[in-house]
């Protein structure tokens, strides 16, 4: 019997579990290094600010989207950037009055296709890099805001929720030794 | 592809979270990535072959490595495969993705290890996986070409 050649449809999925099951190997490291979970939450969130620090780059070259004018704005470019990288579209809800606050709301989580949290790991963020990145790549753009987890479907929640907060705006800082 | 991206970072930052500090050793650390990419390809592999066809021997094995999972994981086959048909197979990448971002020649060369330990894993699980007992070692002399050696362990 011979295999046929990669069919295009099949390697697309098959990247998203590459990259699903990677992420998994590296928490399950992570857990095996730290004693605590709380340090591979905040371990977790430094790496996913390190990737959002570069992934903005490759983001703003590959989907263009201009300057985001308002908060609206971040946030529909935010659930944009979720269906180039992961290939899900997330719905955009519950605005708090001041306009500040918003929730990115996930019905599945690519990040934990494959995954049961032990009973151990209850207080493990386990898709904390995705708070990360958003924090990350925002800085980029000079706004800083936090990105936190309020819900999570692997801890018995409907659905994923990341709650993410406009702190202030980022002025552009006038380099060392210049007036 | 966009998911191909974020792939790249993810590995990155696993590497430079293995080195980070001074308590532990250069052999700890790539244990380490190793590791992690034997747990990835023992789990991949079974999702790659779920719908394939029954592999006939090792060689046939060493070319699904080469051209089905190379493609899905690095988007490229392997540009060479040799073996002495006594369990040594070297796989040669001319352009290996995680070291084409980094230089042409002989420009860190020292780093290049870090970012092959990984992908040693990968194979060598996959290969585990699918019944071969190996040990995987890379090798790079210009960058960014590396050669794969899966020594077959019989008995």
């Amino acid at each position: 019997m011979s295999r046929q050649g990669v069919r295009p449809a099949d390697s697309k999925k098959v990247s998203g579990e590459l990259f699903t099951l990677t992420y998994g190997a590296l928490v399950a490291q992570l857990l095996k290094d730290y004693e605590n979970v709380d340090d591979v939450n905040r371990q977790l969130e430094r790496m996913g600010y390190n990737i959002g620090v570069r992934l903005i780059e490759d983001f703003l070259a590959r989907a263009n989207p201009g300057r985001c004018y308002d908060l609206r704005d971040t946030a529909d470019k935010i659930q944009q950037a979720f269906k180039l990288y992961l290939g899900i579209t997330p719905s955009i809800g519950s605005w708090n009055p001041g306009g500040d606050e918003f929730s990115v709301v996930l019905e599945t989580n690519p990040m934990a296709e494959f995954v049961e949290l032990p009973e151990h790991c209850l207080g493990l963020r386990y898709s904390n890099i995705l708070a990360g990145i958003i924090r990350g790549a925002c800085e980029m753009v000079q706004m800083e805001v936090m990105a936190w987890f309020i819900a999570d479907q692997l801890k018995g929640d409907n659905v994923t929720e990341i709650r993410i907060k406009f702190v202030k705006r980022l002025e552009d800082a006038i380099p060392a030794g210049e007036d | 592809m966009a998911e191909d991206a974020i792939f790249d970072l993810l590995h990155m930052e696993a590497v430079s979270y293995v080195f980070q500090g001074d308590k532990i050793s250069e052999d700890e650390a790539v244990a380490k990535l190793e590791h992690m990419g034997f747990a990835t390809g023992y789990r991949l592999v079974e999702r790659l072959t779920r719908e394939s066809g029954r592999f006939k021997d090792e060689l046939d094995i060493m070319k699904y490595i080469c051209k089905d999972l190379w493609v899905n994981v690095y988007r490229k086959q392997i540009d060479n495969l040799r073996t002495n048909h006594q369990g040594v197979y070297v796989l040669h990448d001319n352009r290996f993705r995680f070291l084409s971002h980094m230089a042409a020649g002989k420009q860190y060369l020292q780093y290049a290890p870090r970012y092959l330990a990984f992908t040693c894993g990968l194979v060598r699980g996959c290969l585990a996986n699918l019944g071969i007992t190996c040990v995987v070692t890379a090798e790079v002399t210009q960058l960014p070409a590396c050669k794969f050696q899966i020594q077959v362990q019989r008995g």
